[in-house]
């Protein structure tokens, strides 16, 4: 996988652009599988983020990368639902996931995150075995035929099959803290999700296990879509085809809100932004 | 200590002063810790002083002869076999609706109910156990007469607070990551509760429910109008009113023969071990769970 495009850094920015990222053909062409219009997200009478308009391409990296407090979070459990527990939440706007209207109160959230999955930022494997934990979302959603090769598929693709192979009975959580985010990564696409949804899955890990896991969403994104969060820049110019720049913008009454301010291709992002705010995050004067 | 000021002492006015106050409180409060152990020591002393030469296995065994000659071994088997009946019947009805009723706030119910409804177990916690007693007799023993079913419907609502509140505690000690771990699978919400939520926190019911058998264990008063009314045979049926430790131990204390006085504080320090071993037992069950839950967080 290394087909080369040099892109031309034309800003004086720290952040080299990886290159084994291919090139990416026009928008146009691209499989769009969330449209989202105009979201709102509003926790009690306080929103988080507003008007949000973006697509998300299919068998992508989307990364969405902004300074704390600009909603990334909330937005990202925006697409599957996952605010729903949070009393006082609610959404305006749309998101469309393959043409059907998530958002809506006839959709059931537990078929929406069954196929849009998610890692979250601090691993969070459960107190079973290792191959218990990724085989029980199997067992419970009647995912039952062939479960030891379901489970080591889901491993091997996570990069964890070689590690844990000889002590799978061993409990999840006497893994080191990379190897716990690969196990749930593991969890998360053994079910065969079509999105796999990453909320800064790779901030409380060290630099080899963040890079295994960003090798992993690499080699996994011709079968799944990847949208993450991150607040490292670096890691979203390594990994990511497209890049949404978020910003908090603030009103009156000291209102402040998150908002979409930039999203193109993530080279377009980190070379020649359009907007001065996003140079401005993207060269490190502010964020 | 010299009386030369040094560079240390000139900045601490009072110093001596202030050490002796702290030494002074240190005491007091050493004194305060002493008082409330050495209380505990002294009952369970002089329980086990006055009831240790009665106690024996007869006692477990041996149904209560009224008018005994001193030469026939008697014990309170009808009162430890009533204990038994009525607090399992107790136990069996408090536990189910107590867990229910902590997953249902803890996991599915609106912030405003689960205030209206904690502050509710709160208060039926705070009732008066005499105050549940009479209530259960004019509900259930006015018009039917008193039965161990009775007794242990009034201490099943004496156990139901005390189960919810303790399983909600614990409940709220799961790490919401997990419940998002299973939700994010796309896993029903009632079969996250179920599998993975619940199984946390399986350690911390038993040690709720223990201590609230411990609790009603010893309760007297709800069952003096409930379960009182007793034939000294052992017997097992919930339908008659069965004689219980408590109850027992309240009647002997008021007979004249002082070979009952002895078997009442056997009887007092037989409820007291199984208490305290009951709280032990408890307590090392409830570090365990936190110890499991805390390597999950």
């Amino acid at each position: 996988m290394t087909v080369e495009s040099q892109p031309s850094v034309s800003l004086e920015t720290a952040i080299k652009v990886e290159t084994r990222r291919q090139p990416m053909p026009p928008r146009e062409r691209l499989e769009q599988i969330f449209d989202i219009q105009d979201l709102d997200a509003i926790y009690g009478s306080k929103a988080a983020v507003k008007g949000v308009t973006m697509e998300v391409y299919k068998n992508l990296v989307t990364a969405i990368i902004g300074p704390s407090g600009c909603g990334k979070s909330t937005f990202i459990r925006c697409l599957n639902r996952m605010n729903d527990l949070i009393p006082g939440f609610r959404m305006n706007g749309s998101i469309r996931f393959q043409g059907e209207d998530i958002t809506a109160s006839s959709v059931d959230p537990v078929a929406v995150r069954r196929t849009i999955g998610m890692v979250f930022q601090r691993p969070n494997p459960f107190p079973k075995s290792i191959y218990d934990n990724v085989a029980w979302g199997l067992r419970v959603l009647g995912m039952k035929d062939n479960l030891d090769e379901r489970v080591e598929r889901a491993l091997t693709q996570a990069a964890l099959w070689d590690e844990v192979k000889d002590r799978l009975k061993a409990s999840g959580l006497s893994l080191s803290g990379g190897q716990q985010q690969r196990l749930c990564i593991a969890r998360a696409i053994a079910v065969e999700p079509d999105v796999v949804l990453m909320d800064e899955p790779a901030s409380a890990l060290d630099p080899i296990a963040t890079q295994a896991i960003e090798q992993l969403m690499h080699d996994l994104k011709s079968e799944y879509s990847f949208v993450i969060v991150t607040h490292n820049m670096q890691q979203a110019a390594r990994v990511a085809d497209m890049t949404a720049f978020f910003s908090i913008s603030t009103g009156g009454e000291g209102q402040r809100w998150g908002e979409l301010v930039e999203y193109d291709a993530t080279e377009k992002i980190f070379t020649n932004p359009s907007d001065q705010r996003t140079e401005d995050y993207v060269t490190g004067r502010f964020g | 200590m010299s009386a030369q000021p040094s560079a240390l002492m000139a900045r601490s006015h009072g110093l001596r002063r202030r050490r002796a106050v702290n030494r002074g409180m240190e005491w007091m409060a050493w004194l305060a810790a002493l008082i409330a152990v050495a209380i505990l020591g002294v009952v369970v002393w002089s329980v086990a002083r006055r009831g240790a030469s009665e106690l024996n296995l007869n006692l477990l065994t041996k149904s209560p002869v009224p008018f005994a000659p001193p030469n026939v071994t008697q014990g309170l088997a009808n009162a430890f076999a009533g204990t038994l009946v009525i607090v399992g019947l107790a136990t069996a009805m408090a536990l189910p609706i107590g867990i229910l009723v902590a997953l249902y706030l803890n996991e599915f119910a609106p912030p405003s109910i689960k205030n209206g409804v904690s502050l509710t177990l709160d208060v039926l916690n705070g009732i008066p156990a005499v105050v549940i007693g009479i209530f259960v007799f004019g509900l259930l023993v006015v018009g039917h007469g008193q039965s161990g079913m009775a007794g242990a419907f009034a201490l099943a609502v004496l156990m139901l607070p005390l189960v919810s509140r303790s399983t909600m505690e614990v409940l709220a000690l799961v790490p919401n990551s997990l419940r998002e771990a299973s939700l994010g699978l796309g896993v029903p919400r009632w079969r996250t509760t179920l599998s993975i939520v619940l199984p946390q926190t399986l350690g911390g019911i038993v040690t709720g429910t223990v201590l609230a058998v411990a609790r009603v264990a010893g309760e007297t008063a709800p069952l003096l109008f409930t379960s009182s009314i007793v034939a000294n045979a052992t017997s097992w049926n919930p339908g008659h009113a069965l004689q219980t430790v408590p109850v027992a131990i309240f009647e002997l204390s008021e007979s004249p023969d002082p070979a009952d006085h002895a078997r009442a504080w056997a009887a007092a320090l037989v409820l007291l071990l199984f208490i305290m071993f009951a709280s032990l037992g408890a307590r090392w069950l409830a570090t365990r769970t936190r110890r499991k839950l805390g390597a999950a967080r």
